[in-house]
């Protein structure tokens, strides 16, 4: 006969080293764990207090510019690699590890106006307000050689912009027209143009890699096909247009940074309605850049501050700003999600957080089961009123604080005027504009 | 009405063509075609040409056919013919769009282009959207595995560990670069190809399932109960055991020497160990039980049995009954009384049997057993000599058995209680085997020494009580205890007492183990169950049916009348009695806010207390603390009113006032709320999944934008920057017409 024993894994009791934690047998019954809820709630809140008492986002400024920082661009290759161009023509390659400037070369004479790093990361193009496409080696010079560029392309126009393709040995530049070039040949292998007006930036779409985006002064938004070296469709807008950025995870996915103080993310099959405005910056958007994850973008502006919008909300989620940061020009995210970069006026670049309370080195795995705990409880009780008041708490500088107020009256001024417009006129007559498509004038096809 | 113009006159040659050509026109004017000319002179310097060749015409069209005609006679301009015919099927082209128009039909079409290629991208947009949790960077590294020669190559022993163990690695020829194997493991891999393996694989499967057949056989018929059966089988066994080393002995008299040695040597073992004397643990629990119980007294007695079968010195000649007086002796000193005495008794016949009416000494029966033996002997003998017969009797007998036991099997659900078996037929089988070599041995060379000489009876006598089957069914009678019966009525009392008490259990024994094998009993149990189960259906049908036909019908009636009437009533009184209700509400809020009394009476404290007994009205009286009046509610002088007085406002500051936005009722977002993600109410494994992470980054890992290839798309195998150096500029007719098509649309 065979006896039915009670069994048991001593996997499941016994230490594997005598510096493991014993194992405690843990009665999970709810009956001796009351209070779920309100502790569960605590704990939100103190998450998110501390959240708030850690949230010290600044890590570094880089100084050495002797002007303005007007353009940034990363590394490829290299997390810690990033170069910035002035505007009195310097470019400089910074190491952030060390927070040291490691190479300056006078590139150009006047504004760098544009710099990118070409997709393996050996060289790098700059445009200059000199009518010049230069391309240097990443590498300094060798000892005893000049700090010389390996090829310099004189335009007849200004160029106002630069972006590499991400796969091949071809670059885009936009001034009067849009320039396709061969990085072999001294001429563009297709311009393309649709108006008379100067483009402020072009960007190349990171995974459908021959479509291209520009912007230009007179409003509008372009859309190239590189392939067919035709451009697809223009939408114009409101104010001006800035710049614009890709989404590097959804393909037909880019966000413009507008002169009227929003964002705006446009599906490029679908133009007439951007599918969010992003507004919270209270004075024009210079910059805009999406985090690698394609879930954030960070905007730089006008108004000394920087702001980070998660793509599917209207509000920012993340204001930062310093007492000597002024109107920031460029900003990056940097491509392991992790950090943030802006250059502003005052000849600084700035390294942030991109998560203000994150711990930064490496985390113990109990260390990191506490930070994912904390974020899901903040996460879950993120609508209660006290929770979400001291979450949203953020100190801002008196200019921009004013100014948010001062917004704010404007818009409820125009708001109600409109309401009292449409109450008092013939119903249907004036119709309900959604503020989506209040700030689109038309589409061209 | 056709009208012949005659404008000109003609004048001299010059003017035949004009003739000619008027000529015409009026003949084509002829077929009923309104055709009017313009009145207005022509200019001459549009007629004359300066090439001396007539313009005249230039505003008529020049038609194909014109042309054709001339050569139509002439067959050596076939192929132009042919070539004109084509053409002339054909419509001319038309004019081309301005540049602006073309642009636009051409950005069109590229934009209609591109969204095609992008919607490919929708799922994967969606499904990251989406996703519970996702890890970046999204392309997989796979780790890069080094073969380990490479691995080795740039590796050298520095340390003097190192080179011992390198040294050691030499020594045993094991390869340190490639091809890693040793010789030896090589010649193991070559060894066995597939096939021989895999029919080497079903041999073995085959012997597996064969053993286990065998085992399972073994098992049931070791479950078998029956102790004739067993020695049936004994029986059968021993004489195959027999037959087989008899014919060995003629085939080869040293193997079967050898097997004589063998069964000699088994037997001094069995001789110096005490594996069949009564010194065991189940011997000794037998023998306390041998008192009361018959057949642990019997398992007793065949245990003892064989072990003197198995000690008992090889009979020589001149072996006397001393020696076995002498070893019964021995017995007697380790077997208790009772037990011994059984044992003189079982086999023969007993003597208070035989001698149950005449009052003779226990002396006297101990001296008529070896009288009566002889004849078994004579009959071993002849069963020695004519096996033929009982072999025939046993098969009858083993198939009997076989019969019985399917029987029982089939009836068993019955039967649970099972009587108890005696433990001696459950003896291991090989062991079984043993002693049936041993005793056939025995036999054999009893068998040798009576052909070559006479053997005493007494020698025999054991073997023969042996092999003899004992009837069963008379045994459990003749049990008694005779040292205490000294006097004949005592004795007999104590006979018909022990009938009384013993022949019972017996009976019962016999009975249950009867109950099984008896035919006629298993099919009336079997009736007995069918008629329950008759009488069951019976009753579980009537139910339905009455439940299937009264029932729904008189329901569905009241049914409906009730509807009837709630219809007319609510028709009737249609919105009547909303303030009532109101007012009945407002009361009962009323009512619920009022602070309640609080009654402390404890009934049955200092006085009677129980069912029906209410404490006294004066110590309720005593005992009711009353509520303070609270304060007036707000709503008093509010007759259309109910104001809420339950709500906290402290409370409230904590609350979520709106329903927050994916949430579409308030249950989901209060049931959310409710389940704990935290690790003191969670597992630790459900505690991690809960709070995963939305999006996972690697600390110092670039993250790519995503490519087709990560999502197992394929990426477009031209190049962006081939396409533009073989892009034509221009687009081809067809392709334009489409374009025009489009934008016409």
């Amino acid at each position: 006969m065979k006896v039915k024993m009670l069994s048991r894994n001593p996997d499941n009791y016994v230490r594997e080293t005598k510096f493991d934690l014993q194992r405690v047998p843990r009665n999970y019954d709810p009956a001796l764990h009351p209070f779920e809820v309100p502790r569960e709630y605590v704990r939100a809140l103190n998450a998110t207090k501390l959240e708030r008492v850690f949230a010290k986002p600044f890590l570094a400024s880089l100084d050495g510019h002797r002007d303005g920082v007007n353009c940034l661009a990363k590394h490829p290759k290299n997390l810690a690699t990033v170069l910035s161009g002035a505007c009195d023509g310097e470019v400089r390659i910074w190491n952030l590890t060390q927070r040291k400037c490691i190479r300056t070369i006078q590139a150009h004479e006047g504004f760098v106006r544009g710099i990118c790093t070409r997709f393996c990361g050996t060289s790098f193009f700059t445009v200059g307000d000199d009518k010049t496409v230069k391309q240097w080696k990443m590498d300094g010079p060798g000892y005893g050689e000049e700090e010389e560029p390996l090829h310099t392309i004189l335009g007849k126009t200004v160029y106002t912009g630069i972006d590499h393709h991400w796969k091949e040995a071809v670059f885009a530049t936009c001034g009067q027209q849009v320039d396709i070039w061969d990085e072999q040949r001294t001429n563009p292998i297709c311009s393309m143009t649709w108006g008379f007006d100067s483009i402020s930036s072009v960007k190349f779409n990171p995974i459908e890699t021959f479509l291209l985006g520009s912007c230009a002064s007179d409003r509008n938004i372009v859309l190239y096909d590189m392939r067919q070296a035709t451009p697809l469709k223009k939408v114009i807008l409101d104010m001006r247009t800035n710049t614009i950025c890709w989404n590097p995870m959804e393909a037909f996915i880019f966000t413009a940074a507008n002169e009227d103080y929003n964002l705006y993310t446009f599906d490029m099959r679908a133009l007439d309605t951007p599918v969010m405005v992003h507004m919270d910056h209270v004075s024009a958007v210079l910059d805009v850049d999406y985090s690698p994850t394609g879930k954030e973008f960070v905007s730089a502006s006008f108004d000394k501050s920087i702001r980070i919008f998660p793509i599917d909300k209207s509000r920012s989620r993340e204001v930062y700003h310093t007492k000597r940061m002024q109107h920031v020009i460029c900003v990056k995210w940097t491509s392991d999600s992790k950090y943030i970069m802006c250059g502003s006026d005052e000849m600084n670049i700035r390294l942030w957080k991109a998560n203000a309370s994150e711990k930064l080195g490496v985390l113990t795995s109990r260390e990191k089961a506490a930070k994912d705990y904390n974020q899901k409880l903040k996460e879950k009780f993120q609508h209660h009123p006290h929770i979400k008041r001291i979450a949203r708490h953020r100190h801002l500088p008196k200019s921009i604080y004013s100014q948010i107020q001062e917004q704010r009256i404007m818009k409820e001024a125009r708001r109600r005027k409109e309401m009292n417009r449409i109450k008092h006129s013939k119903p249907g007559s004036v119709p309900v504009v959604s503020e989506k498509k209040k700030h689109v004038v038309a589409v061209v096809k | 009405m056709p009208v012949i113009p005659v404008l000109w006159e003609a004048k001299g040659d010059g003017d035949g063509e004009r003739k000619h050509q008027k000529l015409l026109e009026a003949i084509s004017s002829l077929d009923g075609k309104n055709r009017r000319k313009s009145a207005e002179r022509s200019e001459a310097s549009l007629k004359v040409s300066e090439f001396n060749v007539s313009s005249e015409g230039s505003g008529e069209k020049l038609v194909l056919a014109d042309l054709l005609e001339p050569v139509k006679t002439s067959s050596s301009l076939a192929t132009v013919k042919k070539q004109l015919n084509r053409v002339k099927s054909k419509k001319t082209v038309e004019l081309p769009l301005n540049k602006e128009e073309i642009e636009r039909i051409h950005r069109e079409v590229a934009f209609n282009k591109t969204s095609q290629v992008l919607s490919k991208w929708d799922p994967i947009v969606l499904k990251n959207r989406q996703a519970e949790q996702l890890v970046f960077p999204l392309e997989k590294e796979e780790p890069v595995i080094a073969p380990i020669e490479h691995v080795l190559s740039s590796w050298k022993a520095r340390t003097p560990l190192e080179q011992e163990i390198f040294n050691l690695l030499h020594k045993n020829k094991q390869p340190v670069t490639d091809p890693l194997l040793t010789p030896v493991e090589k010649a193991s891999l070559h060894a066995m190809s597939l096939e021989e393996a895999k029919m080497r694989r079903a041999e073995l499967q085959r012997a597996r399932a064969l053993q286990s057949y065998y085992e399972a056989k073994a098992r049931r018929e070791k479950k078998i109960k029956s102790k004739k059966y067993h020695k049936l089988v004994k029986k059968g066994k021993a004489k195959k055991a027999l037959k087989e080393f008899e014919q060995l002995r003629k085939a080869n008299p040293a193997a079967a020497l050898e097997e004589l040695e063998k069964i000699e040597k088994a037997r001094m073992m069995e001789r110096m160990s005490l594996k069949h004397q009564n010194s065991g643990k189940w011997a000794k629990s037998k023998a306390i039980m041998a008192k009361y119980d018959l057949e642990a007294r019997q398992a007793m007695q065949e245990q003892l049995a064989k072990n003197k079968e198995l000690t008992q010195k090889l009979q020589v000649a001149s072996e006397s009954e001393e020696e076995e007086g002498g070893a019964e002796e021995v017995e007697e000193l380790l077997v208790p009384d009772a037990v011994n005495e059984v044992q003189m008794n079982v086999n023969g016949p007993n003597p208070w049997m035989l001698r149950s009416c005449t009052s003779d000494t226990k002396e006297a029966a101990a001296e008529e057993d070896p009288e009566q033996l002889p004849e078994p002997v004579a009959h071993e003998v002849s069963e020695s000599e004519g096996e033929e017969r009982p072999e025939a009797e046993d098969d009858t007998l083993l198939r009997e058995f076989e019969e019985r036991r399917s029987l029982r099997k089939r009836s068993e659900l019955n039967q649970d209680a099972e009587p108890a078996g005696s433990q001696e037929t459950k003896d291991s089988s090989s062991q079984e085997v043993l002693s049936e070599l041993r005793a056939l041995s025995q036999k054999l060379k009893e068998n040798h020494q009576s052909r070559k000489q006479k053997a005493s009876s007494e020698g025999t006598v054991p073997q023969v009580q042996r092999e003899e089957p004992a009837p069963e069914e008379e045994e459990p009678l003749l049990l008694q205890r005779p040292e205490r019966v000294q006097t004949l009525e005592e004795l007999e009392k104590e006979e018909c007492f022990q009938n009384k008490e013993l022949s019972r259990p017996v009976l019962e024994g016999h009975w249950s183990e009867k109950i099984p094998n008896n035919h006629p009993d298993a099919p009336k149990e079997k009736k007995k169950e069918e008629e329950m189960i008759d009488l069951q259906n019976l009753l579980t049908t009537q139910s339905l049916s009455v439940k299937s036909l009264a029932v729904p019908t008189i329901e569905m009636l009241e049914d409906e009348v009730e509807r009837n009437q709630r219809q007319m009533i609510k028709e009737a009184f249609a919105g009547d009695d909303v303030i009532r209700d109101f007012l009945k509400e407002k009361r009962e809020a009323a009512e619920a806010s009022k602070p309640k009394d609080v009654d402390l009476t404890l009934p049955g404290w200092g006085e009677w207390g129980g069912v029906g007994l209410k404490p006294s009205a004066k110590k309720r009286r005593r005992f009711l603390i009353k509520a303070p009046e609270g304060p007036p509610r707000k709503d008093k002088n509010l007759p259309n009113v109910i104001i809420n007085e339950k709500r906290n406002i402290h409370a409230a500051a904590h609350q979520v006032r709106v329903l927050p936005y994916p949430f579409t009722h308030h249950r989901q977002f209060e049931r959310t709320i409710q389940t704990p993600i935290g690790f003191t109410w969670n597992t630790q494994r459900a505690f991690q999944k809960l709070t995963t992470p939305k999006v996972i980054t690697k600390p110092g890992h670039i993250i790519k934008p995503i490519k087709a290839e990560d999502v197992g798309y394929r990426s477009s195998s031209r190049s962006d920057i081939s396409v533009i150096q073989r892009n034509p500029k221009r687009v081809t007719t067809r392709h334009k017409k489409q374009l025009k098509k489009n934008s016409a649309d």
